[in-house]
């Protein structure tokens, strides 16, 4: 017997994007840590951190261009690029990562066996695997998200375009029967950037914010060779 | 010396094994040429069976010394599992290691034994017959180990069981479209018909040593239920076979189709360096190029542990070595036009592998090409294919050379994907090093009780040739001839 699911009458043709201006960011990790603490991303400490476990979903990441001293850093955010053509979604043997029909990559932890090779075929390199188990202290557990599960060790877990803030913003809308506004969803990223630089909201509504970012000429993808359709809009910087 | 002609009349008196070698050595038999027609049935039947019944010394030595590495890696698989994978050298976003490689290379050794087996059967082949079982049993070993690695490799091992198709509530299946489920069946599949393939071939040899086994043996008792009333009747010698050639027609099937889907855990992947269409073919070639050089190494080894080189004779390995060498020079010209065409396309990302393998691992790619090189270069010389010892360096080399080709198609690819950003190393950790030991150990284990529970050598094949053949003089020399069944019938 199948039980039905909620009837978000107004609400199914969303496709959620991103928007990433490179001439805004100027690489100060407010957003990394902000997603650390909606998340509840583990924080993993110096050594395992050198070991190259870290856990944030999101990073940026600097390329540096010319020689010293005229020396030129380009900042990157890479968050999951929310792929249409998801080519870590195929892979996967048990079906913890799927297409939901709002364009997200979605991730269910309880269903992941850790054979990682979403991780092997993810190009962008965005995926995290929970090498141990993190504890946290005694009262620091309290700051825990609870709209967020705790991931257990063994599992993969990446960025998924804060869907607990998508959840709460569609329930809202639906109670006062009308469907979401633009800017009404802000992921904890795109809230906390202090240069406005990361820019949030359904892609299908064509009067919103990021639509009409979407159309800017300096726009490109990652990677668009590979074909995998990414939700992840950048603009381009240094014009 | 008295020995007993007859079998039958055997319970409970089995000579020792040094009047049956001694018998051997009077028999005179020449290395090099085949088993010895003139030997009497008796002989035969207990010498192809002495690995059960007597132990030699190298055995005890090779059998605790085994049974304590796999203690280790067992302790060190379950601290994993408690502590997480952290404690493998895997990093982001290398995501399979040495556990991988070690699952790829296992499932290639897995490949030769039932390959050969079959295809010499089918080919009628008469030399073939003293090497079929340790050739099969090594398939279905290499096999329950090669099972194991994606067990120790996963992260939630105790939900392993979400890879099966079982039905649930939630009418949740695993996904068909991902290439590990694919690669589970055809794996399960795989090891289902070869352990079919072993016991198939088994049955007659088993109900021998049911009844040469003395009468109040420990062994008597699963020997008679597992032998399945065999008697050697007309009927069940007839359908014994029909079931064999088919087996052996089916495994030569599905033998190359499994290691296409194990290549196809890469290759069907997007990352460069995976994703090319040469993949199934090679993977095919050096499963079984390391897979023979296995079986080699094993009957080398067979011979010394188990004193039975009155069995497996000089000729057997020779001709074994000439099959390794065409396949050594098939894998050789696989892996030059892997390399011609990326050199040739030059695109950034799938040349910056190579380039790669070549400023961090030159001693390992010295090692593999060198290996193979000096392989083929050996192997052409008869000298070399007559001499056990000479064999035995050049086939462990190989296989040296091809678990290394492993890492190296797994490592360099992982460590720089597309995104420049994550390029890192990686190293294995003693607990991945360890367990990998432990998979080698593990392995000569199981051979090495299943040499103490069941009949290692196939006598009732062996009695079949020696009853279909003869010796033809021809001028001075003999010739050895066979009637075939089927042209007489
Ligand atoms: S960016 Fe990686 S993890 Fe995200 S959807 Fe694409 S392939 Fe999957």
């Amino acid at each position: 017997m199948r039980v039905e699911s909620f009837n978000y009458s107004h609400d199914n043709s969303h496709k959620w994007g991103m928007v990433i201006d490179l001439d805004r960011c100027n690489g100060c990790g407010a957003c990394v840590m902000a997603c650390q603490a909606e998340n509840n991303v583990p924080v993993v400490g110096e050594d395992v951190a050198r070991q190259k476990r870290t856990m944030a979903w999101l990073r940026v990441e600097r390329y540096f261009e010319g020689e010293w001293p005229n020396l030129r850093v380009v900042f990157l955010p890479m968050p999951c690029q929310h792929c249409a053509n998801a080519p870590c979604e195929s892979v996967c043997p048990v079906f913890a990562t799927y297409h939901n029909p709002e364009g997200l990559n979605a991730q269910v932890y309880n269903r992941c066996i850790g054979v990682r090779f979403c991780g092997n075929n993810c190009p962008y390199g965005v995926r995290k695997f929970n090498w141990f188990d993190y504890k946290l202290e005694q009262p620091l557990e309290q700051q825990l998200n609870p709209d967020v599960t705790v991931r257990q060790r063994g599992i993969m877990e990446k960025c998924t375009f804060c869907m607990q803030r998508i959840r709460r913003g569609k329930d809202h809308a639906k109670d006062e029967g009308r469907s979401v506004m633009d800017g009404e969803v802000t992921p904890a990223c795109a809230q906390t950037c202090p240069t406005n630089a990361i820019v949030f909201g359904d892609l299908n509504d064509p009067k919103s914010r990021v639509a009409a970012l979407a159309a800017s000429k300096r726009r490109f993808r990652l990677f668009e060779d590979l074909g995998t359709e990414p939700s992840v809009i950048y603009l381009k910087g240094g014009a | 010396m008295p020995i007993p002609m007859d079998e039958k009349d055997n319970c409970g008196k089995l000579p020792s094994f040094e009047e049956l070698r001694e018998l051997a050595a009077r028999k005179n038999i020449q290395a090099g040429a085949d088993i010895d027609l003139n030997m009497p049935e008796g002989w035969l039947n207990q010498y192809s069976l002495s690995p059960m019944f007597f132990t030699t010394r190298a055995y005890f030595i090779f059998t605790i010394a085994a049974g304590m590495v796999v203690a280790w890696a067992i302790a060190l698989w379950g601290y994993q599992i408690v502590k997480g994978m952290g404690v493998t050298g895997l990093r982001h976003p290398i995501f399979w290691g040495i556990y991988i490689a070690s699952f790829v290379f296992w499932v290639g050794l897995s490949h030769s034994g039932t390959i050969v087996s079959s295809l010499l059967r089918l080919t009628r082949a008469h030399w073939r017959r003293p090497i079929l079982r340790g050739a099969e049993a090594m398939t279905v070993f290499a096999l329950m180990v090669a099972a194991l690695f994606p067990l120790i490799h996963m992260g939630r091992v105790w939900r392993a069981y979400y890879m099966f198709p079982l039905f649930s509530q939630r009418e949740l299946w695993p996904n068909f479209k991902s290439p590990l489920v694919w690669d589970m069946m055809a794996i399960s599949v795989y090891l289902v018909s070869s352990v079919t393939f072993l016991y198939v071939g088994l049955l007659p040899d088993i109900a021998l040593a049911r009844d040469m086994c003395p009468q109040f043996d420990w062994r008597k008792k699963y020997l008679t239920v597992l032998a399945l009333g065999w008697r050697g009747s007309h009927r069940q010698w007839m359908a014994h076979e029909r079931a064999s050639t088919l087996l052996a027609v089916f495994i030569l099937l599905i033998a190359p189709s499994v290691h296409t889907i194990v290549s196809w855990d890469f290759a069907m992947s997007i990352t460069p360096g995976w994703h090319t269409t040469i993949f199934g073919p090679y993977f095919v070639v050096g499963a079984i190029y390391s897979g023979v050089a296995g079986v080699i190494a094993l009957m080398i080894l067979f011979r010394w542990i188990f004193k039975l080189d009155e069995i497996i004779r000089l000729v057997h390995i020779r001709n074994l070595a000439k099959l390794e060498l065409a396949m050594a020079i098939i894998w050789s010209y696989f892996y030059f036009v892997e390399f011609i065409t990326t050199w040739y396309g030059h695109k950034p990302a799938e040349w910056r592998i190579w380039e790669y393998q070549w400023e961090r691992f030159p001693h390992l790619m010295v090692i593999m090409l060198g290996g193979t090189a000096v392989a083929i270069a050996a192997l052409s010389f008869n000298r070399v294919r007559n001499s056990p010892l000479w064999l035995f360096i050049i086939t462990m080399l190989i296989n040296v050379g091809m678990y290394i080709e492993r890492y190296l198609i797994l490592v360099p690819v992982l460590t720089h994907r597309d995104n420049p950003y994550m390029w890192t190393d990686y190293l294995p950790s003693i607990v991945e090093k360890s367990i990998v030991a432990g998979s080698f150990a593990f392995f000569f284990l199981l051979y090495a009780v299943f040499s103490k529970l069941l009949p290692v050598v196939t006598v009732a094949d062996i009695r079949e040739g020696k009853f279909i053949s003869g010796d033809l003089r021809i001028g001075n020399t003999y010739v050895r001839v066979h009637a075939d069944a089927e042209e007489q019938s």
